[in-house]
């Protein structure tokens, strides 16, 4: 069944409590008018189609369910998804997919600056490019770029994997290109199918962690001078 | 004569200390991690004194009559407010910077003496939950271990901007107390020294921090009240900020306030001290005609139901312990003299609470150390600890007069030194002269 929801009538408020108290279903929602915090903390698996375009932190912290917005977002979309999947067919702003913990987002268009930064194991594909710092701090999953990456991808990043067809700017601290592995390929392929892109994985480059900045670095001349200073 | 010979003159500028860290940092090449929070000399709430009842003044008679201590948090927003005895809560610590069974003793320990505590860092545990019947759930930068569903769970959420130990700082859990649950918490590789976030990732300035609580509340259906954290920096404008962006509470915490594991360099040398920053949050809250509906809890150093006290005179609604809460339940303790200094120091001394081999069983992931403490006992120890500042509050309110402790005022204070008449806006003991004004 499904419940169209017009947001230029129904409070945001009374919106996402009912998605909350919902098991199952389809709604359309319309109008939403840039509106923040649309369809967040979703807990079941039911389906949001939002005609337009959204602000800040749409579905915030998904579990299970499917969101998917014709338009753009602003900062935040799908930020801690834990599960479920998240698809936008415009251009999604700043933090996209942020600290996501599990779960898909999809963004056809470009994503802005610090795309899936501290994710820790949602996957994201972009269609289009991706802004600076992306992947910052990217603890795990995978991220997906069709097109092109601004400067410092990767930066500080962890186990997470960062794909790229088109040109990197340039790589953050402790970020580096690796081999691609038939793991990776297997990998990339799953989501650009999932995605529903048509792009060859062999076309894209994979990078990484170097895991140089995963200790600190200590000294220890004292030592060094006491075994120096052994007959 | 001075007995002492010239040769062993110690220099002030350079003092023993200052010779001990220059040499450690010559040997490593790294700077100094450590736990606690500021060590050296601050203006603290015992330059403040209650002047007491007199003969304008009457008091409640000490042992007799109600001096109500209750606190409501959150009331006309939240579904669930916050309803606390006292109005002393456990500050939050991580679990990874603390053993499970610490979280749970301070869990315990709060729920017993009728007040709240927090999580931390890295999540929520099952064992902090289950103790804890209010819970306040930390969002941090780092977002280590959010989950939703925990926040859900969760009997307040407090929205951590900083803290007092490291204003403008993210926090730190070296590789030591990164065990397999720890790291799978976190999502992080085991071993190795985390650094969070010092920003949140999807949100900067107080604007997007009012999107980001108008969200938070949309996903729990406004049940719960949202608190905001903010470290000792600028706290008439923090906490301005913070009320503009529709927090329940604010938490300021001062620069005695603890930390697990940070720079030296941070503890001793940013922020400013508690007793500083609760008058200018206060003012903050008076000017934009909140004071007493937005709650304001200060943290850092309160160690005494006189400290309590002051900071609740000085217009707090609250406060928060998190050091007094772990010497209570057994951090430091006496009895463990010889293996602190197994570990180069002493019982009264410990800081090293980055290096998870606290004897205490608290400051540690070793399940050797950590099944040391017995958190059922350690959480009666802070249970009567959490008792003996309420009693000292009620004596001290009562004297002054008070017959709930929130009716205690800056009049009833006079200050000592001119440093903490002008910091805290109260008249220098037996003048009228608060400086600046």
């Amino acid at each position: 069944m499904t419940v169209s929801i017009d947001l230029s009538e129904v409070s945001l408020r009374d919106f996402n409590k009912r998605l909350h108290e919902t098991e199952e279903g389809h709604f359309v929602v319309r109008n939403p008018r840039g509106a923040h915090a649309v369809a967040v903390g979703i807990t079941s698996k039911i389906t949001v189609d939002v005609e337009g375009s959204v602000g800040y932190f749409c579905a915030g912290m998904n579990m299970s369910g499917t969101v998917r917005i014709d338009g753009n977002a602003s900062t935040g979309l799908a930020e801690n998804i834990m599960s479920g999947t998240v698809r936008i067919t415009g251009n999604a702003t700043m933090s996209a997919a942020a600290t996501g913990h599990g779960g898909l987002v999809v963004i056809e268009g470009n994503a802005g600056a610090r795309c899936g930064i501290s994710m820790k194991g949602v996957d994201i594909v972009v269609g289009g490019n991706v802004g600076h710092m992306s992947a910052f701090m990217a603890q795990a999953g995978n991220l997906v770029v069709l097109g092109d990456a601004d400067h410092d991808l990767g930066d500080s990043i962890y186990e997470a994997v960062v794909f790229v067809r088109g040109e990197v700017a340039s790589l953050g601290s402790d970020c580096v290109e690796r081999e691609m592995t038939p793991q990776h390929l297997e990998t990339l392929s799953r989501l650009l199918a999932a995605a529903e892109t048509s792009a060859e994985p062999s076309d894209f480059r994979v990078y990484g962690s170097a895991r140089e900045l995963y200790n600190f670095h200590v000294d220890d001349i004292d030592a060094a001078e006491a075994a120096r200073r052994l007959p | 004569m001075n007995s002492r010979p010239w040769h062993h003159r110690e220099s002030y500028t350079f003092d023993r200390n200052v010779i001990a860290e220059i040499r450690r940092a010559a040997n490593t090449g790294i700077y100094r991690i450590r736990g606690w929070g500021a060590k050296r000399e601050l203006p603290t709430f015992d330059d403040l004194v209650f002047l007491g009842a007199s003969m304008s003044r009457y008091p409640l008679e000490g042992y007799r009559e109600a001096c109500a201590t209750d606190l409501v948090i959150g009331e006309g927003r939240a579904e669930r407010p916050v309803r606390l005895d006292i109005p002393i809560t456990i500050a939050g610590m991580s679990f990874g910077s603390l053993s499970a069974q610490a979280k749970e003793a301070l869990g315990r320990g709060a729920t017993a003496a009728g007040t709240s505590t927090t999580t931390g860092d890295g999540g929520m545990t099952s064992e902090e939950r289950g103790h804890s019947k209010t819970l306040v759930y930390q969002y941090l930068p780092s977002r280590y271990g959010m989950n939703p569903d925990d926040l859900r769970r969760a009997d307040a959420i407090e929205v951590v901007v900083g803290q007092g130990a490291k204003p403008g700082g993210g926090g730190m859990l070296l590789g030591q107390k990164i065990n397999e649950r720890v790291a799978e918490m976190r999502t992080l590789p085991e071993g190795i020294d985390q650094r969070s976030a010092c920003r949140h990732p999807d949100w900067t300035g107080p604007d997007d921090l009012t999107i980001k609580i108008i969200e938070l509340r949309e996903v729990v259906d406004w049940q719960v009240p949202i608190y905001v954290k903010v470290g000792a920096a600028r706290p008439y404008y923090d906490t301005c900020l913070a009320i503009k962006a529709g927090a329940d509470a604010v938490v300021v915490d001062g620069m005695q306030g603890g930390t697990a594991a940070t720079q030296d360099v941070f503890i001793e040398h940013v922020g400013i001290p508690t007793i500083a920053a609760v008058p200018e949050s206060v003012r903050a809250l008076k000017e934009l005609g909140v004071h007493r509906e937005v709650k304001l809890i200060a943290a850092g150093g309160i160690r005494s139901g006189a400290d309590v006290a002051k900071a609740l005179a000085l217009g707090a609604d609250a406060v928060s312990l998190g050091t007094a809460a772990l010497i209570a339940i057994g951090d430091n303790d006496p009895a463990l003299d010889e293996q602190y200094r197994e570990l180069g120091s002493a019982a009264g001394f410990w800081e090293d609470f980055q290096a998870g081999n606290d004897p205490a069983g608290i400051t540690t992931q070793d399940p050797a150390l950590a099944s040391r403490l017995d958190p059922e006992l350690a959480g009666r120890r802070l249970a009567n600890y959490l008792q003996v500042l309420t009693l000292e509050l009620q004596t001290l309110a009562r004297a002054n007069g008070k017959s709930h402790v929130h009716n205690l005022e800056p009049e009833d204070l006079a200050a000592l030194t001119v440093e903490a008449a002008a910091m805290a806006r109260v008249p220098l003991a037996g003048t009228d002269w608060i400086p600046g004004r």
